[in-house]
């Protein structure tokens, strides 16, 4: 078998252990499923009538305009819980077993972080579904909808990179654990649940600089309008910039994690 | 043989509650950092939601312009569902250390280690609902008069009552951490299907029908009132009854549990 076929089954083992695992216990599916969903729920309810706000974009309702906000928050979790169950595994002793394997290192973390990205691929056809059962409309159609849960997977494979990163270097669950209002900060900060001209400074202005809002406007866009290259293009971009920084950041920790046993 | 005597019952119940009570302070008092995720989540939630949907009042039929005034109370409520169900998590993990077992081959009745755990999540609560109160006054939250104050905060303490008593149930039933999720989802999902994010009449047709019987609301119009207006009788006894109604109801549950529990 070639060297590049046992390392992708390697990845496949690895990312299926992780996605078993994550649907194995309440605490890591939960926040990715159940909490988004209750609060898409809530604030669609809640928040709803702010589409008569002048200024808000023409939208068919307030579920279309949050599917997008769920997405990010579903996939910004999941890269947080598989960054803890990483943190699990390297506390268990179970990542040094698979140091000592004759295995490629850089295939523990990909097989992790593709675990983590199939969940974002679930978080966004869950969210799809949810919208579609409860009438919102992707006004990009089956192109739209594609580029939306594709943009999710790799931002999840980006985040999760990140959560990766903080696991290998801290070496504890509940380092990545206290992460979890950080995440919520990210995303408040961003125009994933309102748009950025009516939010409240200084949100509106730490909003129009957070890379996440280029994302979230990328997913959003092909939903409520139909697929628009600039928007896809930032989205794009502000994902690759969030995966280099994650390789570099996985590829130190996990020098330093090896250096430190 | 001469009889030793022995304390009155109620001061011996009194004692073992305020030692429950004490271990969960000493627990604050050594461990901080175990409270800041409790302070931090309904701060992050009041200055996210504030940030985010501020531009809501400008909505007609929103009764005041300071949507900080207008949230506080939520999020203190917020602050106090998270440190109940959080007593249930800490309950979960006594049980699996076998700390639970211990208290239970105590002579001390049941009733009285559940209120021990209820009326420490109690006191616990106005840590995060200081908290958040402070950043929503620095942030311009309009100033409730001493009854709204006093009121919010009765409020405050029994939602963290309720909370700890739907955790405390959890915790016996489930006998595990892992239910930690269905304790905070819980309680998340009492407080925020109400008028929390707008008023009644904003919300969506779906959202103001659970709304209307959701017992919770009344309690967050009662803490709210000081905050967008003035304080009635009117405005405080629903609030006190459905408080006391939840109570009733999820302290028998909670109570059920702790009997069913053998060591």
């Amino acid at each position: 078998m070639s060297d590049l076929a046992s390392t992708a089954r390697v990845v496949r083992a690895l990312g299926a252990r992780s996605i078993r695992q994550t649907f194995r216990r309440p605490q890591l599916i939960s926040p990715i499923i159940v909490f988004p969903t209750l609060l898409l729920a809530i604030q669609t309810g809640g928040a709803g009538a702010g589409v008569e706000l002048p200024g808000f974009p023409p939208v068919q309702s307030f579920l279309q305009f949050m599917l997008a906000g769920s997405m990010m928050q579903a996939m910004m979790l999941a890269g947080n819980s598989g960054g803890i169950a990483f943190a699990v595994d390297i506390e268990m002793g179970f990542t040094d077993r698979l140091f000592a394997a004759p295995i490629p290192r850089f295939a523990i973390v990909l097989g992790r972080l593709a675990g983590t990205a199939a969940l974002g691929l679930f978080a966004a056809l869950w969210f799809l579904a949810i919208g579609l059962i409860f009438g919102a409309e992707i006004e990009g159609g089956v192109p739209g909808a594609l580029l939306a849960i594709a943009l999710i997977t790799a931002s999840a494979l980006a985040v999760g990179g990140i959560g990766a990163a903080i696991a290998l270097r801290s070496g504890s669950a509940s380092v990545v654990q206290g992460l979890f209002p950080l995440v919520l900060v990210v995303l408040f900060l961003s125009s994933a649940f309102f748009p950025q001209e009516l939010m409240i400074e200084p949100a509106r202005t730490i909003a129009e600089y957070n890379p996440l809002s280029f994302i979230v406007e990328g997913v959003r866009e092909p939903i409520i309008s139909g697929i628009d290259a600039t928007h896809t293009l930032e989205a794009v971009a502000a994902i690759a910039g969030i995966i280099i920084l994650g390789l570099v950041l996985s590829a130190r920790a996990l020098q330093h994690r090896l250096r430190v046993g | 043989m001469e009889a030793t005597a022995t304390a009155p019952a109620w001061r011996a119940n009194l004692a073992t509650i305020l030692a429950l009570m004490a271990r969960t302070r000493n627990e604050i008092i050594r461990v901080p950092g175990a409270a800041i995720p409790g302070v931090l989540a309904p701060t992050i939630f009041f200055l996210g939601l504030n940030g985010v949907f501020g531009a809501l009042t400008q909505l007609s039929g929103f009764e005041t312009g300071s949507y900080e005034s207008f949230i506080v109370p939520v999020s203190m409520l917020q602050g106090a569902g998270f440190t109940g169900a959080a007593a249930g998590v800490n309950l979960a993990r006594d049980y699996e250390r076998g700390w639970v077992d211990r208290l239970l081959v105590s002579p001390a009745p049941r009733w009285v280690l559940l209120t021990g755990n209820v009326l420490a999540a109690s006191a616990r609560a106005f840590v995060p609902a200081t908290f958040v109160l402070a950043i929503a006054f620095a942030l311009g939250a309009q100033w409730p008069g001493i009854d709204g104050l006093v009121i919010c905060f009765a409020m405050v303490a029994a939602t963290a009552a309720i909370a700890a008593c739907w955790g405390s149930m959890l915790a016996l039933r489930f006998k595990s951490q892992s239910a930690a999720p269905l304790m905070q989802a819980g309680m998340m999902g009492l407080i925020l299907l109400t008028p929390a994010y707008a008023p009644l009449a904003l919300l969506q047709p779906w959202l103001e029908k659970v709304a209307s019987v959701n017992p919770l609301t009344e309690v967050v119009e009662a803490a709210r009132q000081g905050f967008v207006g003035s304080v009635t009788w009117s405005g405080t006894w629903p609030g006190l009854l459905a408080l006391a109604g939840l109570l009733l109801v999820l302290g028998a549950l909670a109570l059920r549990e702790m009997r069913r529990t053998n060591v």
